[in-house]
């Protein structure tokens, strides 16, 4: 007498007396709780956020800006942080640069005395043009280049000057310095040689050119440079050869080479230099020979025990390790600026998911009445809003790269990516997605089935 | 008769078993639900009594009701709006709980119930049918048939096999991708009536089924219900129509608050040859 219905085409046939093939056969406990349901879950909530697509999208706004911004600068920084390493390593690896002046006294740590990253004067006495206290001389150097451990030293004087060429002139720094300096600095001649020794000897008036020189004096003329006399100031020198460019900041190129002594009666000779430039044979040795030529020159300028230095020891290393606490602060500031733009675009989430929710309040009480049990509501929609957030932070990673990729490219510098920059912005978009869909969902899950199925 | 089991207080649903069909003989329609508890009631409910608090003044819903409905039933509940027989319902579907008394299910004391167990409840033991249908109107109608079985946990593969094999017991197994919005307001109830049967629940609760169709339509649904009914399925129906409740096989009465009537219906309509009857009529009609 059943009018349940087992016929193909699906019409009831009343009347028919029905063999029950399409029987639903009655379940058993172990049927249950068998599978999992955060795929379902997954897939209930791409559903809802494709049906509202725009809504979707814009609410991801904030959070992809915030993602976006935070990738961008973020590898601008590294971007610029590693060509500022890239620099200070052409100036020498191995390096230590002795100038004049207390500066700050540093310790085998790169941090002063008082435990403080100064930076103003540690970078002030690496460039070469500050000529604040007079008290390195010559001998010095040549004491220094006793130490154990030393490969290389060269003093160095440097003088402003303007050179001229025919019709060509150009601002630039002449410095004096010995032959070894090539080697010091990793110099790479373009063209002609650096001069020689005997050069040096006979205090030639020899100079070798940086390329920004060689350009702004013979570009415009189209001639080779090597051979040529050029006006140093009121001297004439002769050109020996060219140097290539060290890559990093454009104002290392801009600079020419005498021999030391030269420099010294022809340009400048006040008794003392400017720098003494020590390359170590090996980084690890680097604050023995630190240590050394302390003690050296503490003996030398008889300064006491108490009293004020009055010269500074630099090794490229602190250098490097100044800068690179300086790229990590610049980072996590930009990161902390970003996570208030993050937080803007979570209260976006928020936001919406409250809407969502109010929006899906019937049928939150179906699936109730169905048997949900309230953790299954909470988890889809906090689901939900993490789906929603990590999208976010998928497009603004990406949106972010290449933003970060046409800013270094345009700016000439090296494009960072680190696992970290990548790791970073998704879990952070995750977490402003648990944060801020929490509390929605909880509103979810503590609706009643009753009320919930009311409402329209 | 099966071995009968002695119900496990620490797992309420230790005693699910599947049917072995007990009273088959060769021409008896076999039983489509479990076979637990046989020959224990389906619903026990004692001094059951509800209060509802509105600002500061009590309103006493229900006043102790006490009544017993056996498996296989088909029950009408009727009485006027206030009456208490919706919050009746709510507490039978253990959607509510009860101020005071008790309310056993199928041997197990609900109205004690965490709202977890509850929810289990709802999920394995009830299935409901409510008058507008209540579906996933985003949903196709295999999918909608799905949900219940989504929460028991059921395996995908097993999900799919009986929401195909539900809705092709009511008549719908060629519009089973449609979505609620391209099926008529019977075929979504029907959709909603196989959602209501996939868990093989041991009640199913009707909350005016028929409310939101045409005469033609809700014989069909009365039709179907009668069906299942048969196959074993206890079935309790809210309604304030009266020729509605001609089709049940009990019915009960509340009046404020109160269970003022409770006798079985001598002649019960016969929906299927209502149905025939109609479908000789109007035989261009599509259902």
């Amino acid at each position: 007498m059943s009018t349940l219905n087992s016929s193909a085409t699906g019409t009831s046939v009343p009347g028919s007396s029905s063999h029950n093939q399409d029987m639903l056969t009655p379940l058993r406990g172990k049927d249950f709780d068998r599978a999992g349901k955060l795929g379902t879950n997954f897939s209930v909530a791409v559903e809802a956020l494709w049906v509202n697509r725009l809504r979707s999208l814009l609410t991801t706004l904030g959070i992809f800006i915030g993602v976006a911004s935070v990738v961008s600068m973020v590898s601008l920084v590294q971007g610029f942080g590693a060509n500022i390493t890239d620099t200070i390593a052409s100036l020498g690896t191995n390096m230590i640069i002795i100038a004049p002046g207390a500066g700050n006294n540093v310790s085998n740590t790169g941090l002063t005395s008082s435990g403080q990253i100064s930076v103003s004067s540690r970078v002030t006495s690496a460039l070469p043009s500050s000529e604040t206290t007079l008290s390195l001389t010559p001998g010095d150097a040549q004491a220094v280049k006793k130490v154990a451990d030393v490969a290389a030293v060269s003093p160095v004087i440097s003088a402003e000057a303007q050179v001229v060429y025919g019709n060509q002139n150009w601002n630039t720094h002449i410095k004096g310095v010995d032959t070894s300096l090539e080697q010091i600095q990793n110099w790479t001649i373009a063209q002609g040689t650096w001069f020689s020794t005997s050069d040096e000897q006979g205090a030639r008036s020899v100079v070798v050119l940086g390329q920004t020189v060689a350009q702004n004096l013979f570009a415009a003329s189209g001639q080779d440079p090597i051979g040529k006399t050029i006006r140093v100031r009121d001297q004439l020198f002769r050109v020996e050869g060219v140097l290539a460019t060290k890559g990093g900041a454009s104002a290392t190129d801009d600079v020419i080479f005498a021999p030391f002594p030269t420099v010294l009666y022809r340009i400048k000779n006040n008794g003392y230099v400017d720098q003494i430039l020590v390359q170590v044979d090996d980084a690890s040795n680097i604050d023995a020979v630190q240590n050394d030529i302390t003690a050296l020159l503490k003996q030398r300028h008889h300064i006491n025990r108490g009293s004020l230095d009055d010269f500074n020891l630099t090794s490229s290393q602190q250098l490097l390790q100044t800068f690179d606490q300086i790229i990590t602060l610049a980072t996590a500031l930009y990161v902390s600026i970003a996570s208030i733009s993050l937080t803007v675009g979570g209260v976006g989430i928020m936001n919406i998911m409250i809407v969502s929710v109010t929006e899906r309040t019937r049928e939150i009480g179906i699936r109730l009445s169905l048997g949900a049990q309230r953790q299954d509501i909470l988890n889809q929609f906090l689901i939900e809003a993490v789906t929603l957030s990590l999208l976010g932070g998928l497009i603004g990673l990406l949106l972010g790269l290449l933003i970060g990729f046409g800013l270094t490219t345009r700016l000439g510098i090296p494009l960072v990516i680190t696992p970290f920059s990548i790791i970073l912005p998704f879990v952070m978009s995750a977490g402003i997605g648990v944060l801020f869909g929490f509390y929605p969902a909880a509103r979810a899950a503590r609706l009643d089935p009753i009320e919930a199925l009311r409402s329209l | 008769m099966t071995n009968e089991k002695i119900p496990n207080p620490s797992s309420p649903f230790a005693s699910h078993e599947s049917a072995t069909s007990t009273s088959s003989s060769t021409g008896a329609t076999p039983r489509m639900v479990n076979a637990d508890n046989q020959g224990r009631p389906a619903i026990v409910v004692h001094d059951l009594q509800k209060v509802y608090h509105v600002g500061q003044t009590r309103v006493p819903a229900l006043r102790g009701i006490s009544l017993e409905v056996s498996q296989g039933e088909f029950v009408a509940v009727r009485g006027p709006s206030g009456s208490g027989k919706s919050t009746f319902m709510n507490i039978i579907g253990c959607l509510d709980r009860p101020t005071q008394g008790s309310y056993w299910l199928v041997g197990k004391e609900v109205s004690r119930m965490s709202n977890w167990e509850l929810a289990r409840v709802r999920n394995r033991l009830i299935g409901f049918v409510f008058q507008g249908f209540n579906l996933l109107n985003r949903a196709s109608a295999l999918s909608n048939v799905e949900l219940p079985m989504i929460y028991g946990g059921l395996t995908s593969e097993m999900r799919k096999l009986r929401a195909r094999q539900a809705l092709s017991l009511v008549g719908l197994g060629s519009r089973m991708d449609h979505l609620p919005s391209q099926l008529s307001g019977g075929q979504q109830q029907r959709v909603a009536i196989a959602r209501a049967l996939v868990n093989s629940p041991s009640l199913l609760l009707a909350d005016e089924p028929t409310g939101n169709l045409d005469s033609r339509t809700s014989v069909e649904i009365m039709d179907l219900l009668q069906s299942l009914n048969q196959r074993g399925l206890t079935i309790i129906l809210v309604t304030h129509e009266p020729d509605i409740a001609e089709y049940t096989t009990r019915q009960i009465l509340f009046h404020d608050g109160k269970l003022v009537r409770d006798e079985p219906v001598s002649n019960p309509r016969d929906a299927q040859a209502e149905c025939a009857v109609l479908a000789t009529r109007n035989s261009d009609e599509d259902f």
